[in-house]
């Protein structure tokens, strides 16, 4: 356990000594604020906001859904950035460095070795991801007097999501030099977040093939779908034309969602350490 | 007894290129050996066996019996890369410290002064990496491999960066862990380095052994050298045994004689022989 804990502390030191996470810090705080201006206009702006006669919308719950997933996006997205620039090089790119070989050859383990960066980088950024999707909220409480009725398992979802990036991030640095790693990692990113609003679209104009490919995805990027469920629990007590309109913006919430896409998740997460751990066990350094 | 390092038939192919083909070397307890060759030879493969960092295709390798790699090799084992790098913003002894750590060596700070003592960088304990110059990282690591006072230490191009005054330094460090019964495993360039303080030379060409043995059994003689009243001469095939006779036949023929030196190749030569005429 001491191992655990020297090598994790290793990585979080590192972690903080890296300039990308002073980059990630710093627009952290440039996308609070910038959220926090938007909240404080919008919400302002609430009573001049009419909808038309004999269209019943709780503007308010649509403005803090759609404002809040908006949040989330940005969260996630974030939170990708310093998942990915943690752990791109952990294996390759610190094996060429010559990091790596000193710490291998002590009686430590590799499987050991590496699950402590991956609890390292996990450790920082799920802290990261609740404090961001925490001052969301309250940014959103505190100018529009509206939470979602569910507030916790919506920032789980959203850490747990970050978690799978760091498992696939750590899987890549094994047999995939830092760039390529980067690029991979991201472009998986990318997918999952076109998938998810190709759901979307394919739910609004009712088509079968679409929803069948935004599925697929959801299930081999669950990163993605755990995000999607996030904003469907945010949207979860909008109801009637208000929570179909939330549904069919970017923000609206999940087709592959529920307790199914959760155990899968988690087991997605541990094939994926698995993977990670049998492949550094093998590699040669 | 088990050898302090060993290794047996060892093969390891990279797709098609073979780098090592069964090649068998021991290191005894308190034994320095030192490993030769041209660049491609093998030399950094078999080393990276010997503490698990590459897995070999064939053949066995043990740390004080052993398997090479394990956790019980691995906790016996002190080991300096070739490429190496400590991370920048670390002290010299919070490098110590971490792998204090990670050796699980009780030595405290008191290992650490004493570590940084034997390297001379005492003064340098809380300089931190990214200010120090590639010799003092280098003797850094050195004193790194040997935290928690291995048996075995594996040394891969240890004064490669080091001007002459810190080779002087690594080599007297060496000499007295050969005192002080540790067994060292010397990769280097550096003949002449091998040739003052290993007590066995292997050399290494295309992944096969190709001359093993003291540096004295490695050297041939090259003829007895006499130097007379009629000057110098060379009596090639001659050898040490040869000394007296030749002394004796030049004063019976009423020669002075100023001096006698036999000839014997240097391991320079030995391993430009063995290696022929492949350059790194």
């Amino acid at each position: 356990m001491s191992a655990v804990a020297t090598i994790a502390g290793y990585g979080f030191r590192e972690a903080v000594r890296r300039k990308v996470f002073a980059v990630v810090v710093v627009l952290t705080a440039v996308f609070l604020v910038l959220f926090w201006l938007a909240n404080r206009y919008v919400f302002n702006d609430l009573a001049h906001i009419t909808p038309p006669a004999g269209v019943a919308v709780d503007t308010r719950t649509f403005v803090g859904a759609f404002l809040l997933g908006l949040a989330m996006f940005g969260t996630l997205f974030l939170g990708v950035v310093l998942a990915v620039f943690l752990t791109l090089g952990v294996v390759t790119g610190d094996a060429e460095r010559g990091l790596l070989q000193p710490l291998v050859v002590r009686p430590v383990g590799r499987s050991t070795l590496l699950l402590a960066r991956f609890l390292g980088a996990a450790a920082v950024c799920v802290v990261y991801v609740l404090v961001v999707y925490g001052a969301a909220l309250a940014i959103t409480d505190a100018t529009g007097h509206w939470l979602p009725a569910q507030t916790v398992a919506p920032g789980l979802e959203l850490a747990g999501a970050v978690v799978i990036v760091i498992a696939l991030s750590l899987l890549g640095s094994v047999v995939l030099s830092s760039t390529a790693n980067g690029i991979a990692v991201f472009m998986l990113f990318g997918a999952g977040l076109v998938a998810g609003l190709l759901g979307t679209i394919g739910h609004a104009l009712n088509s079968r093939t679409i929803e069948h490919a935004s599925t697929v995805a959801s299930w081999a990027l669950p990163f993605e779908a755990l995000y999607q469920d996030g904003l469907r629990l945010i949207s979860s007590n909008a109801s009637g034309l208000t929570g179909f309109l939330l549904r069919l913006g970017p923000f609206g919430g999940a087709y592959v969602h529920g307790w199914g896409i959760r155990v899968w998740s988690a087991g997605y997460l541990c094939v994926a350490l698995a993977l990670a751990l049998a492949a550094f066990a093998r590699r040669d350094l | 007894m088990a050898h302090a390092l060993a290794v047996h038939g060892l093969e390891k192919r990279y797709g098609s290129v073979e780098a090592l083909k069964g090649v068998d070397l021991s290191v005894e307890e308190g034994e320095l050996v030192g490993l030769l060759g041209p660049n491609g030879a093998g030399k950094s493969t078999l080393v990276k066996i010997a503490v698990g960092l590459v897995r070999a295709t064939r053949g066995e390798a043990e740390v004080a019996g052993a398997r090479a790699g394990s956790r019980a090799a691995r906790a016996k084992l002190g080991y300096l890369a070739e490429l190496f790098r400590f991370p920048g913003w670390y002290t010299a002894d919070e490098v110590l410290a971490l792998h204090q750590r990670l050796a699980r060596s009780s030595g405290g700070a008191e290992e650490r002064r004493r570590l940084l003592e034997l390297v001379a960088l005492e003064e340098a304990s809380e300089r931190r990496v990214d200010g120090m110059s590639k010799g003092m990282q280098q003797r850094l690591g050195v004193a790194q491999a040997l935290v928690g006072s291995p048996r075995v230490l594996v040394l891969d191009e240890p004064t490669s960066a080091l001007d002459p005054a810190g080779r002087r330094v690594v080599r007297v460090l060496l000499e007295d862990l050969r005192n002080r019964g540790v067994s060292v495993l010397l990769n280097s360039h550096l003949l002449s380095e091998i040739e003052l303080v290993c007590d066995r030379v292997a050399i290494l060409r295309a992944g096969e052994v190709v001359a093993a043995g003291s540096p004295a059994e490695l050297s041939r003689p090259r003829g007895v050298e006499l130097e007379t009243d009629e000057g110098t001469r060379t009596i090639a095939g001659a050898t040490r045994h040869d000394a007296p006779r030749l002394v004796a036949e030049a004063v019976a023929a009423g020669r002075r004689v100023y001096g006698v030196r036999v000839l014997t190749s240097t391991l320079e030569e030995t391993y430009l022989e063995a290696v022929g005429d492949e350059v790194s």
